[in-house]
């Protein structure tokens, strides 16, 4: 179990932070498959059709046009079977509202977009060492809180 | 009377491994004789009831004795976090590991940061924080008598590191889980 790959999903409908988003994993410890959606309806299509692999944790961005991540993530608390996704919320903004709100409604992981390539590479290697942690440790998710 | 009966052991092998993992709802591919790829993450609660499941039928399911190893290291670590009484210091977490479990200290910690991605010291911190946000979340102590039973020198120091892990301070982690509990409640 421990040489498993995670399977990371992210919802942005930024090109440019997709790309990032997905070099930066390249070159991380711990194994990952990569997969970007564009937005927040093609999020849920993803996510509530049978048959597709769920990601072990999902970075969701919050301004998205179509579906916003405060819709989807509402949406996704309320299906039973994506109960054991670990959700980080990844936002350009980060007001202490907004951050709370988030992990009031259920989010796990807030995490403001850093504006350097470096600095986003060790935070996602950071929530993924976490994340990986709560899957492998038997540890409570109740209480899987992380703020960056 | 007597029935004669010709068995295959690989096929009963086969389908009762299959039928174990599919009544535990795991997607997995049967790789030859002897291994299975679990092709998701699973929990140590359905891992365990596997292996008790197919032990009946004589089927272990092996580890490797580095992971093993690993998996006694948290049990002691996770065991001494949630100790009734207070925590033994930091300085100490290290002897009261080789002593338990009878190993040189600089070996289990090298074997740790090699398989998990963290060091030894990392993982007490972690252990310490989950059982301050369980502390928090679900009795009735202050933030002073926490810190006090989970050896922080002071409560600054526990405020700070648990702000340091998690990004929140424990205050602002407590209400957020206070007002999840009152919104499920509302629903």
């Amino acid at each position: 179990m421990q040489n498993d790959s995670i399977f990371v999903l992210l919802a942005d409908d930024d090109e440019d932070d997709r790309l990032f988003f997905k070099e930066a994993f390249s070159n991380i410890k711990i194994k990952t498959i990569v997969k970007t959606v564009d937005d927040g309806v093609e999020l849920m299509n993803y996510l509530t059709q049978t048959g597709n692999k769920l990601p072990n944790i999902l970075f969701l961005d919050l301004n998205m046009p179509r579906k916003s991540g405060m819709e989807c993530l509402k949406e996704i608390k309320k299906l039973e079977h994506l109960n054991d996704v670990a959700i980080a919320i990844y936002s350009t903004s980060a007001s202490e509202q907004d951050i709370e709100d988030t992990f009031v409604k259920g989010a796990n992981v807030y995490i403001k977009k850093p504006h350097d390539f470096a600095t986003l590479r060790n935070l996602l290697e950071e929530v993924i060492t976490i994340n990986w942690h709560y899957q492998t440790s038997g540890l409570n998710r109740d209480g899987f809180l992380l703020s960056l | 009377m007597i029935l004669k009966i010709q068995i295959d052991i690989n096929i009963v092998g086969k389908k009762l491994l299959e039928e174990h993992l599919e009544k535990l709802q795991l997607d997995f591919t049967l790789k030859g004789i002897g291994e299975v790829e679990i092709n998701q993450s699973i929990s140590s609660a359905k891992l365990k009831e596997l292996t008790l499941g197919l032990r009946k039928y004589g089927i272990e399911i092996l580890e490797s004795e580095k992971d093993i190893l690993i998996q006694k290291i948290k049990d002691a670590i996770i065991e001494m976090v949630y100790m009734e009484d207070k925590l033994p210091i930091t300085s100490s977490v290290s002897s009261y590991l080789s002593d338990k479990l009878k190993y040189r200290y600089g070996y289990i910690s090298d074997l740790f940061s090699n398989i998990t991605f963290t060091s030894i010291e990392n993982f007490v911190k972690l252990q310490k924080i989950e059982r301050a946000k369980q502390l928090l979340s679900n009795s009735e102590l202050s933030c002073s008598e926490i810190a006090w039973k989970l050896n922080y020198s002071s409560i600054p120091h526990f405020s700070s590191q648990f702000k340091n892990v998690i990004g929140l301070t424990p205050t602002t982690f407590q209400r957020i889980i206070k007002k999840r509990r009152e919104a499920r409640n509302d629903e």
